[in-house]
């Protein structure tokens, strides 16, 4: 029984994962850009919640209606303004750049919110849970991150796969030069490619800031599973992010229910395994 | 390239520090002494003002001023009045980093004293230049046994130009057992240890937590080393469920706790008893638990109502608390108390060295220390080993109410009982 609870936990775990990694893999399947600030982009969003909460009084998840579209318009200008000039053949200058970025949130936080721990209030929420016997319950807020992460990546999935500007993006993805050539403005495609991404980013960040405590350093370590969970999943493609996230979690579940010593480690050797066997990951983008 | 740079600091420390040794080998035969020909002394202060420890550095700023305050209008040693600054500089709560500022201070600051707080991973590196470099360093914040031990000590050697105030593990288990021992449980335990410096050192089979609890007829459940930030902590959970325990302890790092502890909710796990290292020392901390912090109990080395008074100002514990809120508008903090005691053993040892600019009397002076601070009686020809002065460590609950959402109350005070209690232990609902 307490197997089976672990898995679940694992499960849902990986929706956090898969919710954490949505916006990288989208960024790396439209502008093949690594974005290594992205876990202190979800920390800068956690803030704007907690901005959010402290002047309106507000349940934390009501923040993300003002966090979510101000994340957009925050990443489709850094995009515009930033991000743009540094793409081109060189794939280092957007890892470099990024990696400034990272460590110039970090200080920029630290000196406005100070070094202190913050973490939002969720109320019955956090603790609330749906016991379905002696060993195994849901707790209520795992649960709905878990639905969060579907209902993001369906949507993603439907907006990639049913509209026009979906379809742009897809083909940026596929192939830029040629896209340009018919007409579409790739400067622009990669700010609404990085609007979305980010906004993404900003439920991500509402959640960490109510699932528990965080503070201006605590970004990089929520990069790593991130970008695990891409690789696992194949990059680019979204339902293989969240497969990558439950594997991800789960493999860490039944790795501390061996020893707590293995959990981060099992994460890390699932990972390592699919890596060796399929270094496209699970479901590499299709070509087309 | 991470790997890179740190080894290209330590490379430069190290060329430093060769340096420095090379250039005090050549005056070895004259009495070694820092600049001071302007009349000034220099008090080197290496702490985490960035980084992930920095909540243990947001009272610097205040005590700092205390101190300035305080020696306006200099110290005199000997007949002589000499001007006091203090030259702070960032770890960036890395110890390569914290190594590299105590170099340029010692070399190129060329300062008299060097203090330091806030952890193993600030105060041992910058201890370590010092005993390289032969300045007198004084420092806290740390349990003794990870600053004294980690570092090479020789119990019966000790260290030459280092000392250390603090208190040890042995305390820590100490208080805590007398906390759970005053309400009725099943005596099982769960231990939460993260493979970390503390995680390690409390989980240890012999020198940690597991030997006098089994001494004391508890069951420690330690379901091994977790690694810090891991995000799911329901293997321990349902271990402590099967087994029935009714106290959990560790030393876990806030965001962990937090997770741990609402999860152990959604799980229907609750202990009657949940004492903490580390994780509940801020309260800001406790307040993000919501209600859920009630109860919650940890080791508490300093409140202000401790009943001790700063030699330096005259301030009782309640006084400088008091001031930082009134400064701040925060709550006090545990590390306050200790940050202005680095000061005033500081200023102690200078002022009976007589000659503050000679290294090895100031060094002379600190080991004779006898002194009664905010935090206690610091005497470091008293401690378990050479160069170690324990502090005394008692016991609390964090409590709703007050004037803050959560209040400290004292429940154990076995190991220092001149510390008032302020109530006894409560089961958490």
């Amino acid at each position: 029984m307490d197997w089976i609870n672990a898995i679940l936990q694992g499960i849902l775990l990986g929706g956090l994962y898969a919710l954490f990694a949505a916006g990288l893999s989208l960024m790396f399947g439209v502008m093949r850009f690594v974005n290594v600030a992205h876990g202190d982009f979800i920390v800068i969003s956690a803030y704007g919640a907690l901005i959010v909460v402290a002047a309106t009084g507000v349940h934390p998840l009501w923040a993300t209606f003002v966090v979510v579209p101000g994340m957009a318009l925050l990443g489709y200008v850094g995009q515009r303004i930033l991000l743009n000039r540094t793409l081109g053949e060189d794939i280092l200058p957007p890892l470099l750049v990024t990696f400034g970025f990272s460590i110039i949130i970090q200080n920029v936080l630290l000196e406005v919110f100070s070094a202190d721990s913050q973490k939002l209030q969720a109320g019955w929420m956090e603790t609330a849970s749906i016991p379905i016997n002696q060993s195994i319950s849901i707790g209520v807020m795992p649960l709905l991150i878990f639905a969060s992460a579907l209902i993001v990546i369906a949507g993603l999935q439907a907006f990639f796969y049913k509209t026009s500007l979906g379809r742009v993006l897809r083909a940026t993805s596929d192939d830029q030069d040629t896209v340009r050539l018919m007409g579409a403005n790739n400067a622009k495609i990669f700010g609404y490619a990085t609007a979305i991404a980010s906004a993404v980013v900003g439920i991500a960040g509402v959640y960490l800031a109510m699932r528990t405590n965080f503070d201006p350093s605590v970004g990089p370590a929520r990069l790593l599973f991130a970008f695990e969970a891409v690789i696992i999943g194949g990059l680019g493609n979204l339902w293989g992010t969240l497969a990558g996230g439950i594997i991800l979690g789960v493999a860490q579940a039944i790795g501390a229910q061996i020893d707590p010593g293995f959990q981060i480690l099992a994460g890390h050797l699932a990972f390592l395994i699919l890596l060796v066997v399929k270094p496209q990951g699970l479901f590499p983008k299709m070509k087309g | 390239m991470t790997c890179a740079k740190t080894g290209f600091i330590d490379r430069r420390t190290l060329i430093k520090t060769g340096l420095a040794s090379a250039a005090l080998t050549s005056s070895l035969s004259f009495t070694r002494r820092a600049h001071a020909a302007d009349g000034m002394i220099r008090i080197g202060f290496v702490s985490p003002k960035t980084g992930p420890l920095a909540a243990f550095a947001e009272s610097d700023e205040y005590i700092l001023a205390g101190i300035a305050a305080a020696f306006k209008e200099g110290l005199t040693i000997d007949g002589s009045t000499y001007g006091v600054e203090v030259i702070v500089k960032d770890s960036q709560s890395n110890p390569n980093r914290a190594a590299d500022v105590a170099a340029e201070l010692i070399l190129e600051d060329e300062v008299n004293l060097m203090v330091v707080s806030s952890t193993p991973e600030t105060t041992n590196p910058v201890s370590d230049q010092c005993e390289i470099n032969g300045v007198p360093c004084i420092s806290t914040v740390a349990p003794w046994q990870p600053w004294f031990f980690t570092r090479g000590g020789e119990p019966e050697t000790g260290f030459e130009y280092t000392y250390h105030f603090f208190w040890g593990l042995e305390d820590v288990i100490s208080v805590f057992t007398e906390m759970w021992g005053q309400l009725a449980t099943s005596k099982v335990v769960g231990g939460m240890f993260p493979n970390d410096g503390d995680g390690n050192a409390w989980g240890h089979p012999e020198l940690g937590f597991p030997r006098p609890l089994a001494a004391q007829g508890y069951n420690l459940i330690d379901p091994g080393r977790y690694q810090n930030l891991s995000d799911d902590f329901s293997a321990q959970i349902s271990a402590f469920k099967n087994d029935g325990a009714d106290i959990v302890t560790g030393v876990m790092i806030p965001p962990d706790f937090t997770t741990f502890w609402t999860q152990s909710r959604q799980q229907g796990f609750t202990p009657k008893i949940a004492s903490m290292g580390k994780a509940i020392l801020f309260p800001v901390v406790v307040e993000q638990l919501g209600d859920a912090g009630h109860n919650l109990s940890s080791e508490v080395w300093w409140t202000p109502n401790h009943p001790f008074a700063s030699s330096v100002t005259g301030q009782s514990a309640g006084q400088v608390a008091t001031g930082y809120t009134e400064a701040t508008g925060r709550q006090w903090t545990q590390p306050i108390g200790f940050a202005h005691a680095l000061f005033e053993v500081a200023a102690d040892a200078l002022a009976r060295s007589g000659d503050p600019t000679d290294y090895d009397k100031v060094r002379g002076a600190l080991a004779e220390t006898q002194l009664d601070t905010v935090v206690g009686r610091v005497d470091f020809s008293s401690g378990p080993v050479p160069n170690v002065s324990k502090t005394p460590l008692v016991g609390g609950q964090w409590r709703l109410g007050g004037d803050f959402k959560y209040d400290m109350v004292v429940t154990a005070n076995g190991n220092a009982s001149d510390v008032p209690t302020g109530g006894s232990m409560e089961a958490i609902s």
